[in-house]
């Protein structure tokens, strides 16, 4: 029977394992930018606050994913926490959207917000060639397991 | 020379603490109306007064991060405080029942609605904000004292209204659903969070360059703490909704309760 509008559907297989990666991709958006606040602006202060070179369309990138990523993290959790009542926690699809989450994150934030955008670099009165690789090569790494996890656990599922 | 904000908002606030009190109470008494409420809504006072009256209000003239303060507890804090004390369904247990009715006929119209759909909440929320900071309304809102008075009125009517459509538990006839409504609260936090880093080089009329650079920190970090708040609540009453319920099934005897 169909529930009345709002209420959640009844869990489906297919709903559950697309819960499970959205869980993971929040958070791990939520991760990469809570790591970004945390160690780059507030502990080492490579970052700014602000960059006097800083495009309009770079604040509105950054005021938006600021938001975002805050909202990212708890919407990621409270969706664990209900895959967890309805024991339908995937561990290697919820993990795989997680690391997807954090390296298309770090790459959109490496390649478009800092030098597309000019936000603001990640060091300054340095060399930024080996940062900028560093950064984006991280970033790549993580996307490409995230990737090949989730195929792996396409097919465990599968199977 | 007494101004008229002097006694403007002290008057004011003892007015709604008192008639609060007047209609709270009875129910209370007979069981119907919760204490918990009662709370929250006699603390969204206190966090008003706090940014309306005393050395808040008489410092944040010259000072943009004193202001900033000011913003964050009226228009951000107190009407979460307020949203989630249900004034609108104290009103209609109040009221007789033929007003009762003609309340919720009113709540129901067209303009009530749109009014408080989330998205005309939002634009007059964070619309708002923008005219003030990047207008010549910021520095004439310190000159003239009744428009100071509107400005605040403003603020906290748009922050309520912006509040009670994300996360407020009143009656709302024709909410939108939640993934609506929560691309719109991101929407809705980015910009204020856009306008906070704005205003670090882009100060309001009337503010010394480089002044506003602590004001625009505040405004930025101090509304993160206020947005984490809405987006821990909305996100509750998401997971509360959605809780897995015993399928409905039709059984012989006409309930549709599945007796298992």
């Amino acid at each position: 029977m169909s529930m009345p509008a709002r209420t959640e559907r009844p869990a489906s297989p297919a709903g559950l394992a697309n819960r499970n990666l959205l869980s993971g991709l929040l958070l791990g958006i939520g991760l990469v930018a809570f790591i970004d606040e945390a160690v780059f602006h507030q502990i080492l202060h490579w970052h700014h606050f602000y960059d006097r070179s800083t495009t309009n369309a770079g604040l509105v990138s950054d005021g938006l994913f600021h938001a975002f990523s805050f909202f990212a993290t708890v919407a990621a959790l409270f969706l664990f926490a209900d895959l967890r009542r309805r024991d339908g926690v995937q561990p290697r699809r919820w993990l795989a959207g997680i690391l997807i989450g954090v390296g298309a994150f770090q790459l959109y934030d490496g390649l478009v917000q800092h030098k597309l955008l000019g936000l603001h670099e990640i060091r300054y009165g340095v060399d930024l060639l080996p940062y900028d690789l560093g950064w984006n090569v991280a970033a790549l790494a993580v996307l490409g397991a995230g990737l090949a996890l989730l195929l792996r656990s396409g097919r465990t599922d599968r199977a | 020379m007494i101004s008229p904000t002097d006694w403007f908002w002290p008057l004011s606030l003892t007015l709604l603490a008192i008639g609060y009190a007047v209609v709270a109470l009875p129910l209370r008494r007979c069981g119907r109306w919760p204490g918990g409420r009662m709370v929250l809504f006699y603390a969204g006072l206190v966090v008003m007064a706090a940014a309306l009256t005393g050395p808040l209000a008489a410092r944040s003239h010259g000072d943009l991060t004193v202001h900033m303060a000011g913003h964050l507890l009226l228009a951000m804090l107190a009407p979460v405080l307020l949203a989630l004390s249900a004034p609108m369904t104290l009103v209609l247990r109040a009221l007789p029942v033929s007003g009762a009715k003609r309340l919720v006929r009113w709540l129901r119209s067209r303009p009530a609605r749109v009014m408080t759909h989330p998205v005309t909440a939002a634009t007059l929320n964070v619309g708002g904000l923008w005219l003030l900071y990047t207008t010549d309304l910021y520095p004439l809102m310190h000159e003239h004292a009744w428009l100071g008075v509107a400005v605040h009125l403003h603020l906290l009517a748009a922050g309520y209204l912006f509040t009670h459509a994300m996360i407020g538990i009143d009656p709302a006839p024709h909410r939108p659903g939640w993934t609506a409504r929560a691309v719109v609260l991101v929407l809705a936090l980015g910009a204020h969070s856009v306008l906070a880093k704005y205003l670090f080089a882009h100060p309001p009329a009337g503010v010394p360059a480089g002044a506003s650079e602590a004001g625009s920190r505040l405004m930025y970090y101090g509304g993160d703490a206020v947005h984490l708040l809405l987006i821990v609540i909305f996100c509750r009453q998401w997971f509360h909704a959605s809780r897995p319920r015993p399928e409905y099934r039709p059984t012989p005897d006409g309930t549709g309760l599945a007796g298992d």
